[in-house]
């Protein structure tokens, strides 16, 4: 599979305020049937879409944030979230979902999908992108 | 003359809110609703201008948008208070004007 | 669109998937089945219902080759196929099992 490109999806605004988080996912899962490289970055507000315990009963606007456990399903298990976000604004990876995926080279060992970078790895990271799909 | 403003945007994206601050009179009140809920989580980076602000403006937060992002109202800066759809509604009819920040 | 069950009506889109899926109830997966001449078995149940709690679990209606690993995770090996889903649901699993199921149409499927 020598035409696999490394796609990123880089999500920076918090759920729900707008749509740009519920668009993002539903292209992340219909893209996933693409096999490609996918990862997922959560900068800026972009970490709020990540945080447990959403409850928008009192919002009335369906709670995606359930469907962000699928991904392993999809095969998309490279979720990296910003440390300095995360600290601007008083959050820590305990008050993120715990994202999981099973490897199929390994037994189907369940291992963590979310790594927490720096800024500087997080540049890295989109200079080695082949396509940037910013939400 | 209390005017009641609501700013629906982040303060990390924006900076509808610190213009808000810096055009709102001593008096008057402040409803974050939206995005713009997450301004008012304690221990942020903008969690000190927001206190400073508080001196002489009200600050008041929209619990249901608060717990759509997955913050309690437990983690909301001290004299910030949860208002719901009432408490909103409320806010509207006590202050003499409202300003919609958008 | 609609269709009929016991008396009440439940609306759906153009594709004939159910529009508001809170409304839907056992019955409205055999009067959509029939409508299709489709006959459910149990073994076209055990899909719909593994459909229903996927939905519930993560609010989005699967892929069918995600949901044809899933199936071979929870119900075994021998149901994990498209060869089995597909001689139950003709019209494609994907599909078919997620409008009796009162689901959308899963994501990216055209």
């Amino acid at each position: 599979m020598a035409d696999v490109k490394k796609f990123m999806y880089v999500n920076r605004k918090a759920p729900y305020g707008t749509i740009y988080a519920l668009e993002s996912l539903e292209v992340v899962l219909i893209g996933a049937a693409f096999d490609q490289d996918v990862s997922l970055a959560f900068v800026d507000d972009g970490v709020y879409q990540l945080t447990k315990d959403q409850d928008t009963t009192g919002v009335g606007i369906k709670n995606f944030s359930k469907t962000y456990s699928a991904l392993g399903d999809y095969e998309v298990s490279k979720i990296y979230v910003d440390q300095e976000s995360l600290d601007e604004r008083g959050l820590t990876l305990d008050d993120l979902q715990h994202l999981v995926w099973e490897d199929e080279d390994d037994d189907w060992a369940e291992k963590d999908s979310i790594r927490v970078l720096s800024r500087a790895e997080m540049a890295d990271l989109f200079e080695e992108q082949d396509v940037v799909l910013s939400f | 003359m209390a005017m009641l403003h609501t700013v629906n945007k982040s303060v990390f994206e924006r900076s509808t809110l610190d213009s808000c601050i810096s055009m709102a009179k001593a008096g008057s009140s402040i409803l974050l609703i939206e995005d713009g809920v997450v301004s008012a989580i304690a221990g942020t980076a903008a969690a000190d201008r927001i206190s400073k602000a508080m001196e002489n403006i009200s600050f008041y937060v929209l619990g249901p948008d608060l717990r759509a992002r997955g913050m309690s109202e437990d983690r909301v800066i001290d004299g910030i208070k949860v208002v719901d759809y009432e408490g909103y509604v409320d806010l509207t009819t006590e202050h003499d004007n409202i300003q919609s920040w958008l | 669109m609609s269709f009929e069950v016991n008396g009440k009506t439940f609306e759906t889109d153009e594709e004939g998937y159910m529009v508001n899926l809170l409304e839907w109830e056992p019955g409205c997966a055999e009067a959509m089945a029939k409508l299709e001449d489709q006959p459910l078995t149990d073994a076209h149940w055990e899909v719909i219902n593994f459909l229903r709690e996927y939905y519930d679990e993560y609010q989005i209606a699967p892929a069918v080759r995600v949901l044809t690993k899933a199936i071979g995770k929870k119900l075994g090996k021998e149901k994990g196929n498209s060869k089995y889903l597909y001689e139950l649901f003709p019209y494609g699993p994907g599909k078919q099992a997620c409008k009796y199921a009162g689901l959308p149409k899963p994501t990216g499927c055209v």
